[in-house]
């Protein structure tokens, strides 16, 4: 993965990509707030940001026919 | 020379020719390798090679070579000095009519990410996925992905090229994509395999290259695009663009060709290859933007003109071919040259009731 700035990797990361999804990679669960397992499908996934997605928590590329805009790290 | 015990995955059986070029050329593959006059196609000069019959069907046959070759084909074929020499002197006006077709797509100051979004933001070509969804019959629908057969029968193959020319970033942003394009090393996941089940569930067959003879010449113009950009080294940057340009417009059209086939009356065994890919291809799309082809510019700053010209390249050839079946359709005609795809001997129970009258038309 890209954490090339760190000696110890984290188990996962997660990436906002620029006006788009949030990339998830590495070791992780997604789980329902009852702690049910969300099948991911894939070894990275990408969530919605933009809140338009008829697939959430994954993303379906609804964000650029709605023209969201966002960074790709901590605003403010 | 041996032939596969399973032929589900090719080689397909040599097409017949559409034309001079192309008959010297099936007529010299039946045979064992030789010379080929040094005349053959040293007169090219069609007048449109995106739509040129002759001329796909000829840089078709040479790049096959260098995937699953040809039925009956000696393998020694592949590097043959002076086929290699008629593949050059065809993939010529290829290449020049491409470069006609884009220009030379401008660098924004941006990034080439960012150039990869205009580009893809300014493709305003007729709603083929639109159609699909709304309006298409069966059979229109089956003309489709008879189409599309050429390429999701081998999927990711042609991009895979780009492989062992890269290292760093890049390399390990198409590994990631790769990976889930070939279903994380599981047959069953496989997209190529999932579009072998769409294949079947619509009573087509499935077989690799089954429909070749029925894909028009820009049908085999948007698969001899990702062919030249992945058999030359020099065109890497045009193959990452390329492949990034296919994952930005895939997830909203394959929701639409997926609720297509349910319009249509098909389970979600039919479908699954569409559903599938609008959410493997939302994560794609961003990979290969940012991380695959913004780590190739990092790496290699000179190439950003080309994965911009990659990737309009095949937005392009991809209007020309949606053109292609909306026009035919517009007009009552098949899009496909030879107007039934060739079917599946089928049980009656595998496609919908609504399949019965539009199915008669094409079986």
């Amino acid at each position: 993965m890209r954490t090339d700035d760190t000696s110890e990797p984290a188990a996962a990361t997660i990436t906002p990509y620029e006006d788009g999804p949030l990339l998830v990679r590495g070791d992780f669960a997604l789980v329902t707030p009852d702690g049910e397992r969300i099948d991911a499908r894939r070894g990275t996934v990408a969530l919605c940001r933009c809140g338009k997605s008829a697939l959430k928590p994954f993303c379906d590329g609804t964000h650029k026919v709605v023209d969201f805009r966002a960074g790709t790290s901590r605003e403010g | 020379m041996p032939e596969p015990a399973d032929r589900r995955y090719g080689p397909a059986p040599l097409p017949q020719p559409r034309g001079p070029l192309s008959a010297a050329v099936t007529d010299a593959l039946r045979r064992a390798p030789h010379d080929l006059p040094a005349s053959l196609g040293a007169d090219l000069d069609p007048a449109d090679p995106l739509t040129d019959e002759d001329l796909q069907l000829t840089l078709f046959l040479c790049y096959e070579l260098h995937y699953r070759g040809w039925r009956g084909v000696d393998e020694d074929w592949e590097w043959q000095p002076t086929l290699l020499g008629l593949r050059a002197r065809a993939e010529r006006p290829f290449e020049a009519a491409l470069r006609r077709l884009v220009g030379s797509p401008r660098v924004p100051s941006a990034g080439v990410a960012a150039g990869l979004a205009e580009l893809v933001a300014a493709d305003d070509g007729p709603s083929l996925a639109t159609t699909l969804q709304r309006h298409a019959d069966l059979t229109q629908f089956r003309e489709f992905v008879v189409h599309r057969s050429v390429y999701h029968l081998r999927e990711a193959d042609p991009h895979s090229w780009a492989l062992p020319r890269l290292g760093g970033a890049a390399k390990a942003a198409l590994v990631e994509i790769q990976t889930d394009e070939y279903g994380n090393g599981r047959l069953d996941r496989m997209h190529a395999e999932l579009f072998r089940t769409t294949l079947g569930r619509l009573g087509l067959d499935t077989g690799y290259g089954a429909h070749l003879d029925a894909a028009p010449a820009v049908t085999l113009a948007t698969n001899n695009v990702m062919s030249l950009f992945g058999l030359h080294r020099r065109l890497r940057g045009a193959l990452l663009g390329h492949l990034a340009a296919f994952e930005m417009t895939s997830s909203l059209p394959n929701r639409r060709y997926g609720n297509g086939l349910r319009r249509l009356g098909f389970d979600e065994v039919a479908t699954r290859f569409y559903d599938e890919h609008v959410e493997a291809d939302a994560v794609h799309e961003q990979i290969a933007a940012h991380d695959m082809c913004g780590g190739l510019v990092r790496a290699e700053p000179a190439l950003a003109p080309d994965v911009l010209f990659g990737a309009a390249a095949g937005l392009a050839v991809d209007r020309l071919f949606a053109a292609h079946l909306l026009d035919s359709w517009a007009a009552g005609r098949s899009s496909l040259r030879s107007p039934a795809p060739r079917s599946l001997s089928m049980p009656t129970t595998v496609l919908p009731s609504v399949a019965g009258g539009p199915l008669a038309g094409v079986a």
